[in-house]
């Protein structure tokens, strides 16, 4: 990985349990981003996705490591890294437009009304919102409150967003609309994003790189897929695509079972070293991040992989 | 239409309950006629009570025509003794005002910084749970000693009184906003004053504002009890006065009155508090 945008660094958390013991969600965990990279995490409930994120954005302090956006440690919260929240979080005393203006004006705080009003509004036309900027939240549908969410995050043209399950509480349709919606506006403005989700599909149609965690507590990043699928995929042939049912199959097995009994299965396992898996391309070494990642192709659980 | 005809069919029961309640009252307190055969100026001395058989209660007419009496007059001043039920209301009014008053400027920004700090919150809680249960008439020898004006002491009894519901309130309120509007704030960095006033006091409004309605209840509640004691003007000190007069007509309108101020006072607040509700 030769452009490092987003490094963590062996991070852990920990939490006092009982009788004085601690428990840990999860411990030296390493990974990187690229710029304008669309990463997401997949992992089982409890691992701590959740927790990663929350570091990620400030929102909460690693108990150890550190995280390294664009060459700097980062300390708390930050206008850089704009959080899409899974429950929308929008202020309901407040119109679509007066939520997405807070945002702007509390990155460009001497800006008169009228200006902040005008960023704003580019903004809620961008997620297509035009002609509801006086409704309140209570008003508008979920699908309709996500998109004033994405908005608000995209308003103060932040480095790199971060999204908590953003879509999980949409019903399919509305959901598939905004992952089209979040593509689009990620490829055109180059955005370095980081989601969590469960939705397999999902990750499959949005990601470059996705994230397996095993369960914790005590989880750890299992290996890192590269998304074999070219990036200007569409929705309706995604599926058609050789190698989307390898990869699909590869995650999914993983949820399945190897989620579970990774850790014993593979005692060896080099938490600053995760396996980077490229479906589909079984001889290939990266010249890259050779040195770094270790090439593995594991046959055995992907089954039907000859492309 | 379905609410119409509701509202239109209780305000109906109401009326017949109101005509129900008034009849009995009538006919319970009404002349019985002639008890007795007496020389007219005995009969003179000893009233309608004696010669028509008159309960010394008053009836709902004998009520009707004194309150329309002072409603003609309510502001007169006669003296000390003899004020019009507008003055005295004025006074009670006057000093839940300037007690309740105090007791907002003290109760919200302090419930601000206890909701506010887990620490303060910890450290201040034994001594509000001590002397929330206080009632407030206990303060007045106290307040009475220190201060030595009575009517400020009325006033200091009204401040203690409607202190503690807006503190608790704000406390919870505040405590008790949603985490993820505060992750707001703290993702697009805004400061903490700057998050008291945009986030927080927004979200807790509705909590504070129930809890000023709360007070202002009980403020109107203690008022005539704190007026009874402390005597000289308020509308407690009136309903003391007429009884001493033996007035039970002017008792009677002042319960009534009290009544009906105190229901403005929480209407007015009840405004305030959709006012600042917002749907979720």
């Amino acid at each position: 990985m030769t452009d490092k945008f987003i490094s963590i660094e062996g991070i852990a958390k920990r939490y006092p349990g009982a009788g004085g013991a601690t428990t840990t969600i999860f411990e030296n965990l390493w990974l990187s981003m690229a710029r304008g990279e669309f990463c997401c995490v997949i992992g089982h409930s409890g691992c701590g996705k959740t927790t990663v994120l929350n570091i990620l954005a400030g929102l909460d302090a690693p108990s150890e490591g550190a995280v390294i956006v664009d060459g700097q440690a980062i300390s708390g919260t930050s206008l850089d890294r704009a959080v899409i929240f899974q429950s929308h979080a929008l202020l309901p005393w407040r119109t679509v437009l007066g939520n997405v203006a807070y945002a702007v004006s509390s990155k460009w705080r001497r800006w008169d009304r009228a200006k902040v009003r005008a960023h704003a509004q580019t903004f809620i036309d961008l997620v297509g919102l035009t002609g509801s900027e006086h409704k309140r939240p209570s008003e508008l549908s979920g699908g309709m409150k996500q998109r004033v969410g994405i908005a608000r995050a995209l308003s103060i043209t932040p480095k790199m967003m971060l999204m908590d399950e953003p879509f999980s509480a949409l019903d399919a349709l509305t959901r598939g609309t905004l992952q089209d919606e979040v593509r689009r506006i990620c490829l055109e403005t180059g955005q370095t994003a980081f989601m969590i989700t469960h939705d397999v599909d999902e990750a499959i149609y949005l990601a470059d790189k996705i994230f397996l965690m095993t369960n914790g507590p005590g989880a750890v990043l299992a290996e890192v897929v590269e998304n074999p699928l070219p990036r200007d995929r569409g929705r309706t042939d995604l599926h058609r695509h050789p190698l989307y049912y390898a990869l699909r199959n590869h995650i999914i097995d993983f949820l399945v079972t190897r989620s579970k009994t990774f850790a014993a299965e593979t005692p060896d396992h080099d938490p600053r070293n995760v396996p980077m898996v490229q479906i589909g391309k079984p001889g290939l070494t990266i010249a890259s991040n050779g040195e770094e990642q270790r090439q593995t192709w594991t046959s055995g659980t992907s089954p039907g992989l000859t492309a | 239409m379905t609410t119409s005809s509701l509202r239109l069919r209780a305000g109906l029961v109401s009326i017949v309950l109101l005509a129900a309640f008034l009849g009995v009252w009538h006919l319970a307190t009404r002349s019985t006629g002639t008890t007795a055969t007496m020389s007219p100026e005995y009969a003179k001395l000893m009233g309608l009570t004696a010669t028509q058989g008159k309960s010394a209660m008053p009836g709902p007419l004998d009520v009707g025509a004194k309150l329309w009496e002072h409603m003609k007059r309510p502001f007169y001043d006669n003296g000390p003794n003899d004020k019009g039920l507008g003055i005295q209301l004025g006074y009670s009014i006057a000093r839940v005002g300037a007690g309740y008053l105090l007791a907002v400027l003290v109760a919200i920004p302090l419930g601000f910084l206890i909701g506010m700090s887990p620490l303060l919150s910890k450290a201040l809680d034994p001594f509000i749970q001590v002397l929330k249960p206080i009632s407030p008439l206990a303060w007045m020898p106290l307040a009475l000693y220190t201060i030595k004006d009575s009517s400020v002491s009325a006033i200091f009894v009204i401040f203690i009184c409607s202190i503690w519901p807006m503190l608790l309130n704000t406390v919870f309120g505040v405590a008790s906003v949603r985490k993820e509007w505060i992750n707001v704030a703290r993702t697009l960095e805004v400061g903490t004053v700057r998050r008291a006033f945009t986030v927080i006091l927004p979200a807790a409004a509705p909590t504070i504002l129930t809890g000023m309605r709360i007070s202002i209840g009980i403020a109107w509640l203690v008022i005539v009890a704190a007026e009874m004691l402390v005597g000289g003007t308020g509308i407690g000190y009136f309903v003391w006065n007429e009884w001493n007069n033996l007035s039970i007509t002017n008792v009677i309108i002042a319960i009534l009155l009290i009544g009906v101020v105190g229901m403005l006072l929480d209407q007015i607040l009840a405004r305030f508090t959709r006012m600042v509700t917002f749907p979720e």
